[in-house]
């Protein structure tokens, strides 16, 4: 019995929130990883971009509601995330239009457009709090527990309870549907595999007839789509607040890079890479061992390898180290 | 003279708007401008050092602020006696275990082939040490926050005057820095830009939570002084004089006794806090200037010659026999030595160290507007965009509210629009800063002042 209270816990305060919390940065890195793959610069934007997303999409759910309309148990928000997309679409294009292409027709180094990439950070960042401000502001509405603590463990019988919340098993759900259309996109579809193509060899792919406008046209819009989607889920789950949305831009680098940069299916288990080492090494292991061992064994402190001040930091420590022992990533990225 | 025109021309305009701000707000506001301006144009000046002259990416600028603010901290404050003896000899031994592990990873390294056998000793090296260190600082960090938290609960610093710090700062941030260019100095340049600043998160998360170091987010405040207090200047005799002679022409005017001493005590209490910023800026000045003439003289020297043909072409300044990697290395120590002074330089004007102040986009991403919108590779260009930069970044709010309230004149007081945008006045300036860094960079890519090359 202990043993199964015991791997209980674990599932309760790891595995359903790393997974959840893997999922929301596995949808940052993927597009990061695309952007660095075919636009070749660091997209500095990013969480900045997954905020404006959700602010639109935070707009639209509001006004649904105010119309009245909802989705019963689902939250609203699944019913505006359309409206927000299309709204980040044409301001990702509009950038890319005005800012980004003349420096890439002028074939500026990497570094350059890193650089302007900061600059629509600032202006991206001024947008999304001169509109709704720079408040936290929560949207979700609906049933909020699919399976609650004490329900479970008069269900079981058990001493821990098992609580999963629906926007956890609504992430996972929507993570799964939108990463396979876009591998199948990318990988049986001939636009995909001509994005893919420009990836490894731009000058190869141009020569083969691909049309970088097109192919930059849809890099971006995947982008959006993933921004828009990503940031309305962690809001959901957590809640919206730009200043979390822009700090989430470095586990979401740190992501991006541990799975091997450029190359999309690494991003994404490159997310729940960073999640799970996140909450595995900040949690308290003390109750767990109160469990598993021997009542002589108890241990006394609280079993913690590090504060759950050093979340941050632990992440990022893993991607030093994967920087020092496998530059390329784990997943074999774009050499640097 | 004549190649030097456009950088007196652009620093005139930049003091002329300051003087402006003095005249129209107040000389309080346009001095404590100034002193920032001053800081700035230091941490620029080293980010210049790293991207002008050798074309690093250095985004970790905030922890270098931090570790020279956290210098201020460890060199001003007087030690704290009761919590370095409950607790100050395993806070040494911690020390010597990090020196030794970090020693025992360095003979590990040399000693063995690359193999998986070295990687999974120098693990086990690591992991056991910092076992050990958690053994044994765990207890004496306990004992020594738990000495008076209301007001110590730290270890203290050496109690020595506060502008030591300013020295000290930069040997900590260099230090930080030759580590940091051990481990990434190697990456391509966006890596190295996303490495260094995922590391300065680190350092700040470091700073933040250890409260045995500096108090964390408890904060420090009350730093001691490089220059008088305002209180104590009101009640000195030869600053009463002074301001009694600067101001003779609007006293006499006052033919009342009385009135004429509550003017006068109303002037001294103004004058004392415009005095006070007038010596810091004098302080700062001077570190500008001495970095000037430094930075000067090593740009045009053999050295920067030679860093400019390892920036234009490392493979050709290798070839030639250039050591590539040990001048990033040096490179980046330095640069990073400067931003450290300009942090401790900051802490004592602010006073207090506030670790949870520091965040990228103020700390880093703003010093690298600074640096581009200035001119990279150029000195003056590093310190006038520091000026420029800084300056829009503080009247970027009073501007924005005064183009409100021209631009919805049309709507009423209550409009609700209106006040969204009045309310919302604070974000204008990221706004601004987002714009003028993609105007310069589209439209004037080297920057206001763009880099001169002397040719003999």
């Amino acid at each position: 019995m202990d043993f199964i209270n015991s791997i209980v816990l674990l599932l309760n305060y790891i595995f359903v929130p790393a997974l959840s919390y893997g999922s929301q940065l596995a949808l940052g890195a993927i597009f990061v990883s695309l952007i660095y793959g075919i636009l070749r610069f660091a997209y500095f934007t990013a969480g900045d971009l997954m905020s404006f997303g959700t602010m639109f999409t935070i707009l639209f759910t509001w006004y649904f509601q105010s119309l009245g309309i909802s989705l019963g148990v689902l939250p609203t928000a699944l019913l505006a995330i359309p409206f927000g997309v299309i709204i980040t679409i044409l301001y990702v294009l509009a950038k890319d239009k005005l800012i980004f292409s003349y420096y890439r027709t002028k074939k500026s180094p990497p570094v350059m457009l890193a650089m302007v990439s900061i600059g629509t950070m600032f202006v991206t960042q001024a947008i999304v709090r001169i509109i709704i401000g720079p408040f936290d502001r929560r949207f979700f509405d609906g049933e909020k527990f699919i399976l609650k603590a004490n329900e479970f463990k008069e269900m079981t019988g058990l001493n821990e309870g098992l609580s999963i919340k629906s926007t956890q098993v609504l992430t996972l759900l929507v993570t799964i549907i939108v990463v396979s259309i876009l591998f199948w996109f990318l990988n049986k579809t001939k636009t995909g595999k001509s994005m893919r193509a420009y990836s490894d060899n731009e000058d190869l792919a141009l020569l083969s007839g691909i049309d970088p406008k097109k192919v930059v046209m849809i890099t971006w819009v995947i982008a959006a789509i993933l921004a828009t989607v990503g940031g309305t889920l962690y809001g959901l789950d957590k809640s919206f607040k730009p200043f979390t949305y822009f700090n989430n831009m470095l586990p979401i680098f740190a992501a991006a890079i541990v799975g091997g940069i450029g190359n999309p299916f690494g991003a994404f288990l490159g997310g729940y890479v960073i999640a799970f080492s996140e909450i595995l090494i900040t949690y308290a292991y003390k109750k767990f061992f109160i469990y598993i061992l021997p009542e002589s064994l108890e241990p006394d402190g609280l079993l913690q390898l590090l504060s759950t001040d050093y979340k941050f930091a632990v992440s990022f420590s893993i991607l030093v180290i994967v920087l020092l022992f496998r530059p390329s990533g784990i997943f074999k990225g774009k050499i640097i | 003279m004549k190649q030097y025109s456009d950088v007196i021309s652009a620093y005139a305009i930049m003091l002329g708007l300051i003087i402006l701000v003095g005249f129209f707000q107040s000389w309080n506001i346009a001095l404590s401008i100034l002193c920032f301006c001053l800081i700035s144009a230091v941490m620029t000046m080293g980010a210049n050092i790293q991207w002008g002259y050798a074309g690093l990416i250095n985004f970790g600028i905030m922890g270098y602020t931090a570790l020279g603010g956290l210098a201020a901290v460890l060199v001003s404050v007087p030690p704290v006696k009761e919590a370095w003896q409950v607790g100050g000899l395993q806070m040494f031994v911690c020390l010597l275990i990090i020196a030794s592990i970090v020693f025992a990873v360095r003979y590990v390294l040399n000693k063995y082939q690359k193999t998986n056998k070295r990687n999974y000793i120098i693990a086990f090296i690591i992991i056991s040490g910092l076992i050990f260190l958690r053994l044994i600082s765990g207890p004496a960090i306990h004992l020594i926050e738990s000495v008076n938290p209301a007001t110590t609960g730290f270890l203290g610093g050496m109690g020595l005057p506060i502008v030591f710090s300013w020295i000290v700062g930069a040997f900590f941030a260099g230090a930080l820095a030759y580590v940091i260019g051990k481990i990434a100095l190697g990456l391509r340049a966006d890596y190295l830009a996303i490495a260094t600043l995922l590391i300065s998160e680190i350092v700040i998360a470091v700073i933040k939570h250890e409260d045995w170091l500096a108090r964390g987010v408890k904060n420090v405040i009350g730093l001691k002084r490089p220059v008088p207090y305002e209180v104590d200047l009101q009640s000195t005799q030869w600053f009463i004089n002074l301001v009694e002679k600067f101001n003779q022409g609007t006293l006499n005017l006052v033919n009342d006794v009385l009135e004429r001493e509550q003017l006068l005590k109303q002037l001294v209490i103004d004058g004392s806090t415009v005095f006070v910023k007038l010596c810091y800026a004098g302080l700062f000045s001077i570190v500008v200037i001495i970095l000037l003439i430094v930075t000067q003289k090593a740009l045009y020297s053999p050295w920067g010659r030679m860093m400019r043909a390892i920036r234009d072409n490392d493979e050709a300044a290798n070839a030639m026999g250039k050591n590539v990697v040990k001048q990033h290395l040096l490179i980046f120590v330095l640069g990073s030595a400067v931003v450290g002074i300009a942090g401790a330089m900051m802490v004592t004007y602010d006073g207090l160290f506030t670790p949870g102040s520091y965040r990228p986009m103020r700390y880093t991403f703003l010093i690298w507007v600074m640096v581009i919108v200035g001119g990279s590779g150029n000195n003056f260009g590093a310190i006038l965009g520091g000026f420029a930069v800084w300056f829009l970044w503080i009247e970027a709010a009073p501007t924005s509210l005064y183009l409100i309230n021209f631009f919805t004149s049309g709507l009423e007081e209550t409009n609700a629009l209106r006040i969204h945008l009045v309310n919302s006045i604070p974000y204008f300036r990221l706004l601004v800063m987002g714009t003028a860094l993609l105007l310069v960079m589209r439209y004037r890519p080297k920057g206001i002042l763009p880099e001169k090359i002397k040719q003999n």
